[in-house]
């Protein structure tokens, strides 16, 4: 399996020169394709920075990250979210709905922004898959949080990502819901044969993926 | 708790600071220019008439009535005056201009301002002038020239600078030449029939109580046919005059507060929006609904009265500079003064605003879940529409409706007023409902996703439109009604410059010049488009009744003006193109000298005097009375440059009466223009000369000036519309802040979102534009026919600049203010997570 995910040397720091704070510091690690993968590890050790600079969601202090054959290092913010909608899907703690927009939209939204026409039958058909079906013209504000987050799934998937970054997926839910949320994630990512990369505190979901990363202060911990 | 609680945030309330300050410097601007006016008036009454009492009639005064006043009066002064020519010999300029012949110590309040200031003593002792200021500039004549008046010159001493009771504007349409009564005779031009004013100015004892003899001289003169004013009637008069601009101010300066109570009303609900959460907090720790309430209340009305306080500092700046640029066409000086009752009713106003329209927003805080606190979702501001709902809108009602009476001091203008600003503001709420449907309904699905994103935004949960919509539109309807209405007016009076109709009248012509005038225009190739006889005479009895009859007749209700006024009237066989008949029947001739005498008088003239068909009028012909009957109503435009009469006596009767003529004729050039005037002035010094074109541009400077000041002040209603759009904006920006972040994580372009911004407010400016020409075209055409009495037709041009223009502002301010949302990195998506 060819690597889809390649972190070198990478340090984060935030500040000035005089007032300069390291979050990240000399991260190495890769990822194969149709692996997944946990971060875990305390408040405040950089899980949910590292997660957002291997989306391409910010930049490297120094350091490399090459995802799907393309250095990130050397795009720009537009060129990034190409990248991102071409690459990349992402579930979030709080579900990040669009609130303006109801359920099928939402997960029509990264189809349409690539340009794709016929937009509506393959949204159905992923609401469908996470049980939504009857709930598509519902706005976010009439779902439940899990119901939320079946929607998250459902939109990170639709534009059929090679790589899907979730933070703590299930940090929002009761434990029953989480568990069934969990699942599906993990059948759904099955199915596509997509690579996960999940920040989450839970050890038990973290056993479950083929590679753990440990942060603390910055730093991986072996 | 209040004031620890607004330390984070006080930033988000200075939208709501800009609009209560913008509302309340209006208010206060206006309200304390029109106390400072009407102070002025009252404290420079006598010098705007410059005596006590005035006495104003088409004749000297004779001794009996004379004495009526002088028995009263320490001293006395005479005045006669009326148009002429006069003719400056050192550049060979004429001009039409108010000859004012005076004889005695007139001024007695206030001054003849001259240069040199000696001058205005000066003059009334030797064959000496004064002449206005700026006609001596106009013309290049200096200080020791000579001024041809009529037959006889004078020398220049003096520069008029200031006339008791005369604006700017007053002199630029009649510029002002003093001379000595003594010399009048002299000049040749009082001539029979000319139209001669004369007026004696009565300067009374101080320590006398005058009043009840007053009042009696008064009816006596009224009853000879004669004006007479005091300094009351003129405070009056003066104050009558500026009423109607001070009002419209006062309109707009209202509607400047009530767009700023739409920017409080939007602006407090996004900051108590952003406060759902901690109110949510607090109610699980124990605080009740009112308490939440109270502290937010206390937050309003503190920064209510940082606003209204900023809005009184922007008041008082108005008003010193609003007499600055009224002054050409206020007859007297202003000195500002800080109207303090006008700045506590804004600080109270500013508060009481923001308090009552605050509730609005506040009272949804009682429906705020201590869940909330616990559970994240999408809760938001919920307004019930229960009791105490509509018990702060029927408060904020009231309220508004005693802002309206203090400013208007009258109950039903008050209610008329609100009712039609409220009236504008429901129609564009339902206009922008209707319109917001409208575009939903006809939105193609088919679409690319920027444009249909954009659009969609207009109508989904939370959109902003109908509060855009509603407050873009009443700015609209505000800039283009005034600007439509402007350009009408100008319009109106232009219409007879151009060059097709008569721009030039010839008056006073003697009937032994007429012939010799015809010629002379001939000779300078000019058309003699109209020549007119006039005949000036009195009205004494209308069937049989003479003005003492009816006014003791309570079933008669004539105008004052009827039986005083004299009448110029002309005679012919045929009606000209500005009349048609509307009621009986015009008959031209008059056959045999025994024949009953039918004229035929204007339908207002009829309606105003009440008076029928056969109706009996008796006139006094200078001497020779002359009983007619009403044979015809006429329908006659005033506005076409023509001689038009009340009064049409048919060919036959009155060929021998005295009378003087008027010839119309139509100059293209202006030299052409020069050398006929002078030719004019030189051989027929009694002739006067109207050039059009001069008082058209008079007229629209005045107009020019006028629209400035109204324009200033509209600035601040559109002002306000714009920080209640920005306000309305910065919520809807909240709003979109988090959606663009989210497009922005998954993929969407800076492009993207550029488009789907500008698409989205493209649609909102074009809405409320839309909506408020709309408003504007209906409140202009109803303007327009029930006040200036003309039909309106909408210019397409003009509508597409205000529409384009409105929209490509509301796209620029939407764009400008999105730019952090465009720049806002993907990043925080999580970091709000953490």
């Amino acid at each position: 399996m060819s690597e889809i995910l390649k972190v070198k040397s990478l340090s984060k720091v935030y500040g000035s020169k005089t007032n300069a704070l390291t979050v990240l510091k000399d991260i190495n690690f890769s990822v194969l394709k149709g692996e997944s993968v946990a971060i875990i590890g305390p408040s405040g050790s950089g899980k949910t920075t590292l997660l957002g600079l291997c989306a391409g969601l910010d930049r490297v202090t120094e350091g490399e990250i090459i995802l799907n054959h393309i250095s990130l290092n050397e795009l720009n913010e537009d060129e990034l979210a190409q990248v991102r909608n071409q690459n990349i899907g992402f579930v979030f703690q709080n579900f990040q709905l669009i609130p303006t927009l109801t359920a099928l939209e939402n997960v029509q939204v990264p189809l349409e922004l690539r340009g794709v026409k016929n937009t509506m039958e393959p949204s159905i058909a992923l609401l469908e898959r996470v049980g939504l079906g009857a709930r598509k013209n519902h706005y976010p504000s009439q779902l439940s949080g899990g119901e939320q987050q079946r929607v998250a799934i459902a939109r990170a998937f639709s534009n059929n990502p090679e790589i899907l970054f979730a933070d703590e997926p299930t940090g929002n839910l009761d434990e029953e819901t989480g568990k069934s949320i969990e699942a599906l994630l993990f059948e759904i990512n099955k199915e596509k044969g997509t690579t996960l990369i999940i920040v989450t505190h839970d050890l038990e979901l973290a056993q479950k993926t083929h590679q753990i990363i440990k942060i603390k202060g910055g730093t991986i911990i072996h | 708790m209040a004031w620890r609680d607004s330390r984070k945030s006080r930033g988000k309330l200075l939208l709501f600071i800009a609009s209560i300050s913008l509302g309340i410097g209006a208010l206060v601007g206006i309200t304390s220019f029109r106390e400072n006016l009407m102070d002025e008036i009252d404290g420079q009454a006598k010098n705007l008439l410059g005596a006590d009492v005035s006495v104003r009639g088409k004749a000297e005064l004779p001794d009996s009535l004379f004495f009526q006043m002088s028995r009263l009066s320490k001293d006395e002064s005479n005045e006669v005056y009326f148009a002429s020519m006069i003719r400056f010999p050192s550049t060979d300029g004429t001009r039409l201009v108010q000859i004012r012949a005076l004889e005695g110590n007139y001024p007695y309040y206030g001054d003849i301002e001259t240069e040199p200031r000696r001058a205005a003593q000066d003059f009334r002792i030797a064959q000496k002038a004064l002449v206005d200021e700026k006609l001596m500039l106009q013309f290049g004549v200096q200080l020791g020239d000579s001024i041809k008046v009529g037959n006889i010159s004078f020398e220049i001493v003096g520069k008029i600078q200031k006339i008791p009771g005369q604006s700017d504007v007053g002199s630029s349409v009649a510029p002002v030449v003093y001379i000595p009564l003594k010399y009048l005779d002299e000049t040749g031009l009082i001539q029979k029939g000319s139209i001669i004013n004369y007026i004696t100015y009565f300067q009374f004892h101080p320590d006398i109580d005058t009043t009840n003899v007053f009042e009696e001289s008064r009816n006596i003169l009224e009853q000879a046919g004669y004006d007479v004013d005091n300094v009351e009637d003129r405070k009056a008069q003066t104050g009558r005059a500026f009423r109607d601009l001070s009002s419209f101010l006062e309109l707009i300066a209202f509607a400047a507060l009530l767009l700023g109570c739409l920017g409080v009303s939007s602006s407090i609900y996004v900051y108590i929006k952003s406060k759902v959460q901690i109110v949510a907090v607090l109610r699980c720790m124990g605080m009740q609904a009112k308490e939440a309430i109270n502290i937010y209340l206390i937050q309003v009305g503190f920064f209510g009265l940082i606003g209204a306080s900023i809005g009184c500092l922007l008041g008082v700046v108005i008003h010193l500079y609003l007499p600055e640029i009224a002054k050409s066409f206020i007859p007297f000086d202003i000195q500002p003064t800080i109207y303090w009752p006008a700045i506590i009713a804004g600080l109270v106003i500013g508060v009481v605003t923001s308090i009552l329209f605050g509730l609005l927003s506040l009272i949804g805080l009682r429906k705020v879940s201590p869940l909330s606190a616990i559970r994240f979702g999408y809760e938001s501001l919920k307004l019930k529409l229960d009791l105490p709902f509509f018990t702060i809108i029927g408060s904020i009602l009231i309220f508004l409706y005693l802002i309206m009476f203090w400013q208007l001091k009258d109950a039903l203008d008050a209610l008329i007023n609100i009712s039609i600003l409220l009236a504008a503001l429901a129609l564009l709420y339902a206009l922008a409902h209707g319109l917001n449907a409208l575009l939903k309904k006809l939105l193609p699905k088919q679409m690319g996703f920027v444009w249909r994103q954009g659009i969609s935004n207009l109508y989904r949960p939370n959109n902003q439109t109908v509060i855009l919509v509603t407050t873009l539109g009443l700015s609209t309807a505000f800039l283009a009604m005034l600007y439509f209405m402007q350009g009408l007016l100008v319009d109106r009076v232009s219409i007879s410059g151009k060059n097709e109709r008569p721009n030039t009248i010839l008056f006073d012509i003697q009937t032994n010049q007429k012939e010799a005038i015809r010629t002379l225009t001939e000779e300078y190739d000019l058309p003699v488009l109209q020549e007119v006889p006039v005949v000036t005479m009195r009205l004494l009895e209308i069937n049989n009744q003479t003005r003492d009859q009816a006014d003791a007749d309570s079933t008669v209700d004539l105008p004052k003006w009827a039986f005083n006024r004299e009448y110029r009237v002309t005679y012919r066989d045929t009606l000209i193109s500005s009349e048609t008949i509307s009621q009986g029947t015009w008959q031209g001739k008059l056959k045999n000298p025994d024949d009953s005498i039918f004229v035929s008088i204007s339908d207002g003239y009829a309606e105003n005097l009440g008076l029928n068909i056969g109706d009996q009028l008796l006139f006094n012909v200078q001497g020779a009375l002359i009983k007619t009957y009403i044979g015809s109503f006429r329908e006659v435009d005033w506005r076409r440059v023509q001689t038009n009469f009340l009064v049409l006596f048919p060919t036959g009767v009155l060929e021998q009466a005295p009378q003087f003529h008027v010839l119309i004729t139509r100059i293209n050039q202006n030299d052409v223009s020069a050398r006929f005037q002078q030719a004019i002035v030189r051989q027929h010094p009694n002739v006067s000369i109207i050039d059009l074109e001069l008082i058209l541009k008079t007229l629209e400077d005045l107009l020019s000036k006028v629209a400035f000041v109204i324009q200033f002040m509209a600035l601040f209603s559109i002002g306000t519309g714009l920080i209640v759009m920005i306000s309305a904006i910065v919520l809807s920006k909240f709003q979109r802040m988090r959606e663009n972040v989210l497009l922005r994580t998954m993929g969407a372009s800076k492009a993207q979102l550029w488009k789907i911004i500008a698409a989205e407010y493209f649609f909102l400016g074009g809405l409320g534009a839309l909506a408020g020409l709309f408003l504007a075209v209906v409140f202009t055409s109803l303007l327009g026919y029930f006040i200036f009495e003309f039909t309106y037709v909408p210019d397409l041009l003009e509508i597409m600049g205000f529409f384009f223009g409105i929209t490509a502002l509301t796209v620029c301010i939407g764009l400008l203010n999105s730019r952090t949302i465009v720049r806002q990195s993907p990043l925080t998506i999580l970091r709000n997570e953490t």
